[in-house]
């Protein structure tokens, strides 16, 4: 399908990343929120200190709302594969359908049973046993984010399965594989990690804003300080994962590592931008600048990149236009390839049809020999293999930023309230306000990294994202659009206002 | 002495009983469920393959037709 309407490519783009975005508010909320209530509670349970205890309830009931109200967000995203990207789905449901689904039990049974004795179960079953289960909520939470963070890896980085013609779908060669593939762990890892620091920032955040209101102290400097250490471990965490996750990119996606660090002229020890403003003129292939103005740090680039220094990362041109000398072929040969692939394709399906076996079986034989390359045959021009330069840019040294400003602010947070007067910081306090929504920040950049940075693939190489979406009426993904924006906006509100309610209540008797 | 699905039948009943944000929040939960699937799933989220197509060869087919589609300029 690539005489397909533009227009519903970008809406149904829209759509998914709208609706992802909305889904991303709750999930890593939950993710580090439920880790923390777990440590809280076993704090409470060590010291047998009832505050502890008041402590724990209350986080968990704003823990135990933005579960409610995220609960079942994401089914929206699997609403939107079998309508918006019918080809797409039907091409890995066989692989990922069977696994998304056993999670989906699984979560079930766990939040059934342990999550009512997380909330019901306060003097009514052992303490251990309700340590227990708080522990049970925050790996399971935390797992059942796995499949779907396996299965955007892979389309990241495809390995482990096949494509088989006939059926029009990959079959899995190697489960393991695709469970530990390298670019999985570090999306789980980087995603559930920035979740710790998202659900720590949420702590400070509102501790903070009772240390600036006078109320609930000694409650708010407890919190601050459980939450500043788990903060700062989750921050190291999410820092070398993230380094992890820049590897993998220069290893697997070169293109998405150019272009958001807006490499165009590909060099050996390449600098690290850690300054810089796009210039937006800059088309791949001409002789412009790409940057306004930069601040880079030498050779740091080629060492995080390729982790050898002085080494060669390949620029958008390079990419685009091939590099002889450092043996990368351009996406104009890529595409000629892909394009043998597609007619192979094409004179497989006719032969199919025709019954005629012996046909079909030749156009196997060279369409698996070109089949590497076939989401190139798609394309209309090379420079369609370029994503969008500066959202990739400015998202991702956002995100890096805002990911070094956070340790400084826990260190900071945990530094004066151990020495007793973070109530006297009035600097301080509000920016410890402010820094959730900062997490937030970080994490919406951090798919816009990896999401915009890998247009304009749906399976990197092999499928892109307008072959991947179902021919709709434009009208139609537009709807729908609007009605998920009023749907999440709604439950964004119902959120805010009970969430604002029981902090304005506060925890009893801290 | 009650038997153990009678004590997890009371365990429910009683902590369903003593909620109060909880309260709020299941119907939020209800109240979304119903949406989503009783009216987006219904009326504009139906499974395109599933419903265009009646066996999973047919459905095969169709998008094999869409991936040999070689590319056209874009418009
Ligand atoms: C400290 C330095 C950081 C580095 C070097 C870094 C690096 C990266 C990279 C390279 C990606 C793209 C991965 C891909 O293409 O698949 C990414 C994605 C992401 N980042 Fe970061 N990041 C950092 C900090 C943060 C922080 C502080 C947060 C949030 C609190 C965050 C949240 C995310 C999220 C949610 C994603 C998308 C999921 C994923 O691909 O793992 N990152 N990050």
């Amino acid at each position: 399908m690539v005489d397909v309407d533009l227009s519903l490519v970008n809406w149904s783009r829209a759509q998914f990343a709208m609706t992802a975005m909305y889904h991303w508010i709750f999930v890593p909320l939950t993710l580090g929120l439920s880790f923390l209530c777990a440590m809280f509670e076993s704090i409470y349970v060590r010291t047998g200190n009832e505050k502890w205890k008041a402590i724990t309830r209350f986080w968990m009931t704003l823990f135990g709302i933005n579960f409610a109200i995220g609960v079942a967000t994401g089914i929206i995203l699997e609403f939107e594969f079998g309508t918006n990207w019918s080809n797409y789905s039907w091409m890995v449901g066989d692989i990922f359908g069977a696994p998304l689904a056993v999670e989906g039990i699984f979560a079930f049974f766990l939040e059934a049973t342990f999550f009512a004795v997380m909330f019901f179960g306060w003097d009514r079953v052992s303490k251990g046993f309700h340590l227990f289960s708080t522990w049970m909520v925050a790996i399971g939470s935390n797992l059942s984010a796995l499949w779907i963070l396996v299965a955007n890896a892979w389309m990241q980085y495809p390995v482990g399965m096949a494509f088989n013609p006939e059926t029009a779908r990959f079959e899995m060669e190697n489960f393991w594989a695709v469970l530990f593939s390298p670019v999985a762990i570090s999306k789980f890892t980087h995603a559930t990690s920035s979740g710790f620091v998202l659900a720590s920032l949420f702590v400070v955040a509102i501790s903070s804003w009772y240390l600036l209101k006078g109320r609930h102290v000694e409650m708010a400097k407890k919190s601050i300080i459980v939450a500043s250490v788990f903060g700062l471990l989750g921050s190291v965490y999410v820092a070398f994962t993230g380094d992890e996750a820049a590897f993998e990119n220069a290893q697997h996606q070169p293109m998405k590592l150019a272009a958001y660090e807006g490499l165009y002229k590909g060099e050996n020890n390449a600098g690290l931008v850690a300054l810089g403003m796009i210039n937006s003129a800059k088309k791949p292939g001409d002789s412009q600048h790409p940057f306004l103005f930069e601040v880079k740090v030498p050779g740091l680039l080629s060492l995080l990149a390729n982790r050898e220094s002085g080494s060669f990362v390949p620029g958008i041109d390079d990419l685009v236009y091939g590099n002889k000398e450092q043996k990368i072929m351009g996406v104009a040969e890529k595409m000629k390839i892909g394009q043998k692939a597609v007619a192979d394709l094409a004179a497989f399906k006719q032969a199919r049809k025709e019954k005629n076996d012996v046909v079909a079986a030749e156009a196997l034989t060279r369409f698996t020999a070109n089949k590497e390359y076939l989401g190139y045959g798609y394309l209309s021009t090379p420079e369609e293999a370029v994503p969008p330069v500066s959202t990739a840019f400015y998202s991702f040294h956002i995100m890096v930023v805002l990911g070094t400003f956070f340790p400084v602010l826990f260190i900071a947070f945990l530094f004066f309230t151990l020495k007793g007067s973070i109530r006297q910081q009035r600097w301080l306090l509000p920016l410890g306000v402010l820094s959730f929504f900062l997490g937030h920040v970080a994490g919406q950049m951090g798919w816009a990294v990896a999401e915009v940075g890998r247009q304009p693939w749906a399976i990197q190489g092999l499928m892109p994202v307008k072959v991947a979406t179902t021919n709709l009426a434009v009208g139609h993904v537009q709807a729908t659009f609007f009605m998920f924006l009023g749907v999440f906006t709604l439950l964004l509100i119902a959120e805010i206002k009970i969430m604002t309610k029981q902090i304005s209540i506060g925890p009893e008797g801290v | 002495m009650a038997g153990p699905f009678t004590s997890v039948y009371t365990f429910y009943r009683n902590g369903f009983k003593a909620m109060t944000v909880g309260r709020t929040l299941w119907k939020i939960i209800v109240i979304k469920l119903i949406i989503m699937f009783a009216v987006l799933k219904l009326f504009f989220f139906p499974n395109y393959l599933k419903t265009n197509f009646q066996t999973d060869e047919q459905r095969a087919d169709h998008v094999l037709e869409q991936l040999s589609r070689p590319a056209v300029p874009n418009h």
